[in-house]
This record gives structure tokens, C-alpha cells and sequence, in this order.
């Protein structure tokens, strides 16, 4: 097989941050704030490269859709070991609306443009937590969808899929072109090293607007208020369990 | 090669030939004996490695040595911008993956085992940090000294891998990169760069440390005349046990200029599969403890004649030109580590709570915190800027520099250090948290690249030959007024005019920086033009006897510490609060506190250098000393004892 494989790679605030919203409640705090790739989007680009690696995928494209920053996170898909990325820049309140819904538009079409016989992304992105990137492009595009992947072997024309659901493992078999999302078990993905950033620079990353891709961003919703979680109340100790009962009767819970 | 600068001066020569008995000055000689660094001194200039980005270098002076002439290198106050924007770009996608590497590392365990992990070397190899400054024609990074210190910061996590790396490339394979030719560079670097082969520097030997030109490991020339066939025993070898590559020092002998066969330091490279290259067991350290040390021996080693490193006999200036060239890092590193220490301090400050309220509302902890960054800021300010110079300027001439960040930032950390550790109270004593280990691992930075004692005396001898060779010149003008009338004329007034206690301002620092840094750069500008007078008085009080007098030697160097890191800070903190980057009024705050403090200890420094030995202590402790050493140790009797 020789595979072009689709990989889309998402800029999140970096998963050590602690998350602050802005005095005025319309979203987080992001100036300043240290950013990177979408740890599970680290996993589908690793595999991405293990594909190459293992000769069954020929091409690697990269995709990223944000701000210009959102460069440096195809940088370091590149330096993994990406060939050539694609940025479709959105930015500004435009940005902050963004939904699933359309990059998954914007990848469906990539994939028609770019002739591609698998989409990888990560499972869900740990800022908004959606997980439907892949679910929607999958529909959009009429491909099977193996999600939540720990396991992929490429065995003719299809893939072998182990997905992790609640009480155990599945696996599925996939025909392709499909659509995979990864999960947290499926690998580990590799530093990008100092030479292979370096090296990097030379790899061309082409800079595509939503229309290119006949993709409409205008809002579709509006952000009300973002709330930072309650404050978790102190609690109190009891001495026995006799205590903790008629503490737990008081309160109502049995 | 044609990118080193040598001093003009065949050694620490006569400064001042002029004898004058009625003038002011007198004939100055620097010491031509005891000093180490007592022998021509090549720059070293950072490799100039990405060709796309060459820049046109900038012809600058040597900004440290000029100071002691009281002459200011305006230009210095616009810190430097060194990398573009898509380089900084690179470095900081660079930074990203070596930050998430160090995190994961066991330092507790490499620190409790001894030992650094295969698998954490391994690591290290594949990011690349073997090979930083290696041309990228060679298969390394090709950082300049801006980049290399930049990731300096983040490798410093870990003390024993960042002695590792350093042993390796700042000084392992550094003679290769500055001295070495076309084919040993071809040969060896891609290997290098890579880690396949670790390098390590061997120098110091049981009875050469300090004084490194004794060295007694010797090579001499086979029959044949093809090898040279190397003996003998260094000591204290960083990567000595796990090196495959070895930048040796050993004596040769050598037919000098009177034609008779004298001893010289000759530069080797040699392969540990040379055969006869052994080492002994790690030694048990108190810090870097999973940094490999350890005695390397030499017994018959057949080194190929073409193994030598530049010239037979030219050894020595190699060994402090490589010294010289690493020394800049330890100011980033150190500011690295001392960043990650503050904020796990702080962290604790912030949520311990004694007497009813958290330890940050007390103003002890709070005067500690202020300390520490201000001290950490002008660690920052004075590494950043000399890597700046290194790299943007024609032949930098940057040892004087280098030497004077390696002093201030190797004390700064020992003691920030120990302050977070303080802060801690009793949990900062307990192995369960790093703080003990960072401060075992710290002391070693006093010690090794050239004790502090040795590069204090290196950057005071360096200056006031910079300024003897200058000061000579004004002598002979001034002794023959027939000859120069007017400069005579102008240089008599200029010294009844200057008051020794308030010199008027004449340097104009303040129209180079913010108008909010008005204040402290003229304490900057006093300093300085007092500095220039308390060189000249040293130089003709003390003659050619000034290079023993190392209680003076000493206040001079850190006068000259003190102005360099001023300087630094001001520039740094402009720059910031003029491009509007996040935080610049407190870096404004930080650089005005840094140049209150230094002015203060200028001032005692400096009054001490005019008043002479018979007005300060010196007398009195050398008399001290003196009687504790015809004791053989302290000798007051015990507070208890009665007369019979």
C-alpha cells in the first residue's frame, strides 16, 4: 500500500497551563499563555510517520486551521516527520467560534483535493473536548470511521482497527478510505528532534483561507459566558462511620 | 586560522616603559612568572555557521577592557538583537521539545545512583544536544552563542546531564572546532555531533590544576617520526570513563628561538581505540554526581602525527582559548535553573501559611524574592549580552567577559540557591525535595572552568594591561611636552580639574536609554569614570609589583563585574520597556535595583583602591594570615584557658 494520510493537527493551550478566563467572562486567557500541539493530534501525526516508516503510507500532509501561530504546530508535525503542511487561517472572533463542524468541512475537502486515503486526527482536542472532528468528516465525506483508536494494521485495501470502549476493546475492520481518530493508548509519540526541526524549515507549508475550500465560518453561535469551575468547598472530618452516617442522613444522601 | 586574534604582546609584557621619577606614573610591568594566564591569549570568535544569515559583523572595541580606561562603548546600551525573526522562531520551536525531554527526567535518581541513564543519553543524542555548535555541515546544530545559550537554560534542569553536554561540547570537542583542520574536522565532528563518540578535555593532572601550563603527561615523537607516543595521568575527567574522543594536553619538547630544546604544551587528539587509553573508577562527588569523572591514563598511546591539534608547542594557547570560549554559558544556565527554583519557592511562599497568614505577606521572604530575581536578571542581562557580542561582533574580544559572567552568575546561583532552600525552612533540607540537591550540585560552579580566585586575577591582569599599553602612550606625550605641547596642556587640566569624589558627568549614558533609567545610569557613569582613576592610581602606586597584589586585583575585578553587569541591565531593561514587551516596568524596577546595590558596593570597593593598603585591612589580614601559617592553623588560645 501507499497511503496519502491526511493529519489534522490543532494548537491548544499547552496541557501544563492552568487555565484562567478573562475578567470580562468571554473566553480564556490565551495572550501569553504557553501554546502546543494537541497532545492527542501528537498521536495520530506519530502514527502517521510509523505508517511511513513501514513503507504502507507514501505522503504525509499536515493541516492546521487557526491563527498564524498555528504554523509553528505544522512546524512541529513537519519535524516529526510530516512532508508538507496546509494552513487555512482563521482568526479573530472568527476564531473563537470556530466548530467542529467546520473543520471537518474544510478537511472533507482537502481530502477530495489533496487525493487522500486517510484522515488521522486525535480523538478530541483537551481545550474544547468536542470529539466529533472525525465523526462529521467521516458523514461528510461517506467514509467508515473507526474512532477511539489503541490499535491499526493496514491489511489489504482495509485497516484493522482496536477501539477502546467502556468494558473492553473492539476491533473493526475498516475499508479504505477511512477515517481514524487516536487515543491516548494507540503510541507514543516521538520528540521532534533538534536537526529534524531544523530540516523542517525547508518543508513548504501552503496557506489556504476557508473560502479556498468553499467553507462558510461566519458564526453560527455565540459565546454567552465562560465561567471558571466552582471552587470546591472545604469539607469535614468525621470519626467513625456511625458519624459519617447520620452526617450523610443529615445532608439527605440515604 | 585567520578568525583568531592574537594579543599583540609576546606574554603579560612591560605595559609601561617610561620610567618617570617625578611624574605620576612609573614604569608598570605585569608579572612575566606566576600568573597562569601568564602567556599569549587567542580569542576565541563563535563559528559563524548558517551562511544564509551572514550578517555584516560590527567593529566594536573590547567593551570590558576599556573600562579601565574610562572609556564607555555608547553602542553596548542598544542590547543586542541577535537572531531574526524566523531564527527565534526555530529556537523556540526548538525549546519546546527539550523542555518536555527534561521534564521527564529522574534527576533524584541519576543524583542517588551516580549514574546517568542509557536511555536518557540516548535521548539526549537523538534531540541532537551533542552537537549545538557543530556546523550543520557536520551534521550539528551550528548554534551561534546566542542559540546555544538559549537551550543552555533548559539543559541546566539537570546539573550532572548539563555537565555531561558541556564536557563534551564546550570544551571536549571545542579545540577541534577552533583549532583543528579541514580533515580532522571531516573526520571527527559528524561523529561527534551525532553522540555516536563523546568527547571529554584532559588538562588537569594531580599536580597541574590551577596552574595548567605545568602539566607533566608527555609525547614524544617515535623513531619514525610518524606518532607520537603519549604518557601519563589526568585527573578530575568529565566524561573521562564513557569518552571515545580526547582533547589531550601534553608536554613536547620543542626547539625554541635560542635554538635550545625547551618544554611545550602540544594540543592531541586521541581516539580511545588508539590503544593503551584506561580510566579509573568514577569518583564519589558532592554534586553532578551523575556527571562521569574520573582519571584518564595514558600509557605508550601511539598518536598519529597528524592528530595534532594546530601547532606543536601552541597547546597552552588553545587550552585557555577553549576555556575562555565556554565560560558565557554558565550565566544562562545558572539563570535557568535558578528561574524553575524561584517559581517552586514561590509556589511554597504563596501557600504556606505560619502565624495565621501566608510566608509571601512577610517582608523577609518578600525582600528574598526581590533579591533573587534581581540578582537573576543581571545573570540574564550580562550572559545574553556577551553571547550578543560574541556573535555579532568582527573578532570579538569577549574573555574579559565571559570570565566576569562565569564569577558573578556561579556565586549568584550558589547563593539564590540557598536562599529557595532557606524559604523552604526544614523541607528544604529534606532529600524529598531538590532543593539540597540543586545546591550540592551548584557548589561545583565556583571551582571548575577556572576557580573564581584564578579568573578574578584573569580579569583585573587583563584590564590593566589593556590599560598599561594605553596609559604608556599618554606617558611619553606627557614626558615630552616640547613635542606634544598641546596634548600635555590638555591632559594636566583635565586631571586638576577631575574630582576624584563626584567626576563631572561626561559620558552622556542617559541619552542612549529610557529617560526612566536617567537615575541609575548615572550612578553607572560615576562608577566608571572612578573605576578609570583607580586604575591609574593602582597602576602607579603599585609599579610592576601590581599583579601580586591580589586584595587589589580582587576589588578591581569586581568593580569591573559590578559596571559590566550595570551596564547590561540597563541596556536590557530599555530595550524592554522601549519595544513594549510584557512586564517592562518591572524590569525597569529590577534593573534600578540591581545598579542601587552595585553602586553601593563600587563606592567601598572603590574608596578602598584610592586609600591604599594602609588605610584598609589588607595589612591586617595578611599579618593574620601570616601567623596562622607559622602556626599551622588557628592559634588563638581556647576561650577557657587561665594562666598558670
Amino acid at each position: 500500500m501507499s497511503l496519502r494520510i491526511l493529519v489534522g493537527v490543532k494548537r491548544v493551550i499547552d496541557y501544563a497551563v492552568k487555565i484562567r478566563v478573562k475578567p470580562d467572562k468571554s473566553g480564556v486567557i490565551t495572550e501569553g499563555v504557553k501554546h502546543s500541539m494537541n497532545p492527542f493530534d501528537e498521536i495520530a501525526i506519530e502514527e502517521a510517520v510509523r505508517m511511513k516508516e513501514k513503507k504502507i503510507a507514501k505522503e504525509i500532509v499536515a493541516f492546521s486551521c487557526g491563527p498564524a501561530q498555528c504554523q509553528e504546530t505544522l512546524r512541529t508535525a513537519l519535524a516529526m516527520g510530516a512532508d508538507r503542511g496546509i494552513h487555512v487561517e482563521v482568526a479573530g472572533p472568527q476564531f473563537d467560534t470556530l466548530q467542529p463542524l467546520h473543520i471537518s468541512k474544510m478537511l472533507a475537502q482537502l481530502a477530495k483535493d489533496e487525493q487522500i486515503d486517510l484522515i488521522i486526527v486525535g480523538k478530541q482536542a483537551i481545550d474544547d473536548d468536542c470529539n466529533q472532528t472525525a465523526q462529521m468528516t467521516a458523514a461528510l465525506l461517506d467514509w467508515p470511521q473507526a474512532t477511539s483508536a489503541s490499535k491499526i494494521e493496514a491489511k489489504d485495501g482495509s485497516l484493522q482497527v482496536v477501539r477502546e470502549i467502556d468494558g473492553g476493546l473492539e476491533t473493526i475492520k475498516v475499508k479504505l478510505p477511512t477515517v481514524v481518530s487516536a487515543d491516548l493508548r494507540l503510541n507514543e509519540p516521538r520528540y521532534a528532534t533538534l536537526p529534524n526541526i531544523m530540516k523542517a524549515k525547508k518543508k513548504p507549508i501552503k496557506k489556504l483561507t476557508p473560502k479556498d475550500l468553499g467553507v462558510d465560518v461566519s458564526p453560527r453561535i455565540e459565546v454567552v459566558t465562560v465561567e471558571e469551575p466552582p471552587v470546591r468547598l472545604a469539607g469535614a472530618k468525621v470519626e467513625n462511620v456511625d458519624m459519617m452516617v447520620e452526617k450523610l442522613k443529615a445532608l439527605g444522601h440515604a | 586560522m585567520a578568525s583568531y586574534k592574537f594579543l599583540t604582546s609576546k606574554s603579560w609584557m612591560p605595559v609601561l616603559r617610561h620610567v618617570s621619577k617625578s611624574h605620576y606614573f612609573q614604569t608598570v610591568y605585569l608579572s612575566s612568572s606566576a600568573s597562569v594566564y601568564d602567556k599569549d591569549i587567542k580569542e576565541y570568535k563563535a563559528p559563524q555557521t548558517d551562511t544564509t544569515n551572514v550578517v555584516k559583523k560590527l567593529q566594536r572595541p573590547p567593551f570590558g577592557k576599556n573600562l579601565f580606561l574610562g572609556k564607555f562603548d555608547n553602542e553596548i546600551l542598544a542590547f543586542p538583537e541577535v537572531l531574526d525573526k524566523e531564527r527565534l522562531q526555530m529556537l523556540d520551536e526548538m525549546v519546546a521539545p527539550v523542555e518536555k525531554f527534561f521534564e521527564a527526567i529522574d534527576s533524584k535518581k541519576i543524583d542517588a545512583e551516580g549514574k546517568i541513564p542509557k536511555e536518557t543519553l540516548d535521548g539526549l543524542k537523538a534531540l541532537g544536544l551533542f552537537g549545538q555548535q557543530i556546523p550543520t555541515e557536520y551534521g550539528g546544530l551550528g548554534f551561534n552563542a546566542t542559540e546555544f545559550a538559549r537551550i543552555a537554560e533548559i539543559t541546566a534542569i539537570d546539573s550532572s546531564v548539563a555537565v555531561t553536554l558541556a564536557a563534551h561540547q564546550s570544551i571536549g570537542l571545542k579545540g577541534l572546532l577552533i583549532a583543528g583542520n579541514e580533515e580532522q574536522k571531516a573526520k571527527y565532528l559528524p561523529r561527534l555531533a551525532t553522540g555516536e563518540w563523546v568527547a571529554a578535555f584532559c588538562l588537569t593532572e594531580p599536580g597541574s590544576g590551577s596552574d595548567a601550563a605545568s602539566v607533566q603527561t608527555k609525547a614524544v615523537l617515535s623513531d619514525d617520526g610518524n606518532h607520537w607516543i603519549m604518557n601519563g595521568n589526568k585527573i578530575w575527567i568529565s566524561n573521562g570513563g564513557i569518552a571515545d574522543f580526547f582533547t589531550v594536553f601534553a608536554k613536547t619538547s620543542v626547539r625554541g628561538k635560542t635554538g635550545e630544546m625547551e618544554d611545550r604544551v602540544t594540543a592531541f587528539l586521541v581516539e580511545r581505540n588508539f590503544g593503551g587509553v584506561t580510566h579509573g573508577k568514577p569518583e564519589d562527588k558532592l554534586g553532578i554526581r551523575g556527571s562521569n569523572t574520573c582519571q584518564v591514563f595514558f600509557e605508550n598511546v601511539p598518536i598519529p602525527k597528524e592528530n595534532v591539534l594546530g601547532e606543536v608547542g601552541a597547546g597552552f594557547k588553545i587550552a585557555l582559548n577553549i576555556l575562555n570560549s565556554g565560560r558565557f554559558s554558565m550565566g544562562s544556565s545558572g539563570a535557568g535553573m535558578l528561574k524553575k527554583l524561584v517559581g517552586w519557592s514561590a509556589e511554597h511562599a504563596i501557600n504556606r501559611k505560619q502565624f495565621g497568614k501566608p510566608l509571601m505577606e512577610f517582608e523577609l521572604i518578600q525582600e528574598k524574592f526581590a533579591k533573587m530575581a534581581v540578582t537573576i536578571y543581571a545573570m540574564e542581562s550580562m550572559a545574553y549580552l556577551t553571547s550578543g557580542m560574541l556573535d555579532t561582533y568582527e573578532e570579538p574580544d569577549c574573555a574579559m567577559e565571559a570570565a566576569m559572567v562565569k564569577v558573578f552568575s556561579s556565586e549568584a546561583v550558589w547563593n539564590c540557591t540557598s536562599e529557595c532552600l532557606q524559604i523552604l525552612g526544614g523541607l528544604g533540607y529534606m532529600k524529598d525535595y531538590p532543593y539540597e540537591r540543586f545546591l550540592r550540585d551548584a557548589r561545583i560552579l565556583l571551582i571548575f572552568e577556572g576557580t573564581n580566585e584564578i579568573l578574578r586575577i584573569l580579569i583585573s591582569l587583563l584590564g590593566l594591561q589593556h590599560a598599561g599599553k594605553s596609559l604608556s602612550e599618554m606617558v611619553r606625550k606627557v614626558r615630552n611636552p616640547t613635542a606634544n605641547p598641546g596634548f600635555a596642556v590638555k591632559k594636566m587640566w583635565e586631571r586638576f580639574r577631575r574630582n576624584p569624589q563626584n567626576p563631572s558627568l561626561n559620558l552622556h549614558l542617559e541619552s542612549f536609554l529610557h529617560p526612566s533609567l536617567k537615575r541609575p545610569s548615572e550612578l553607572l557613569e560615576k562608577r566608571v569614570l572612578q573605576f578609570e582613576m583607580a586604575v591609574e592610581i593602582l597602576l602607579s602606586r603599585h609599579g610592576k609589583e601590581v599583579s601580586t597584589k591580589q586584595m587589589d586585583l580582587r576589588r578591581v575585578a569586581d568593580v569591573a563585574i559590578d559596571l559590566f553587569a550595570m551596564t547590561a541591565v540597563l541596556s536590557r531593561s530599555s530595550r524592554a520597556y522601549c519595544i513594549g514587551l510584557r512586564n517592562a516596568e518591572h524590569e525597569l524596577e529590577l534593573a534600578n535595583s540591581f545598579c542601587v546595590d552595585a553602586d553601593i558596593r563600587c563606592e567601598r570597593l572603590i574608596s578602598e583602591l584610592f586609600a591604599g593598603e594602609q588605610f584598609t585591612q589588607d595589612l591586617s589580614l595578611k599579618k593574620i594570615a601570616t601567623t596562622i601559617f607559622q602556626n599551622k592553623g588557628y592559634c588563638a588560645e581556647h576561650p577557657l584557658k587561665q594562666n598558670a
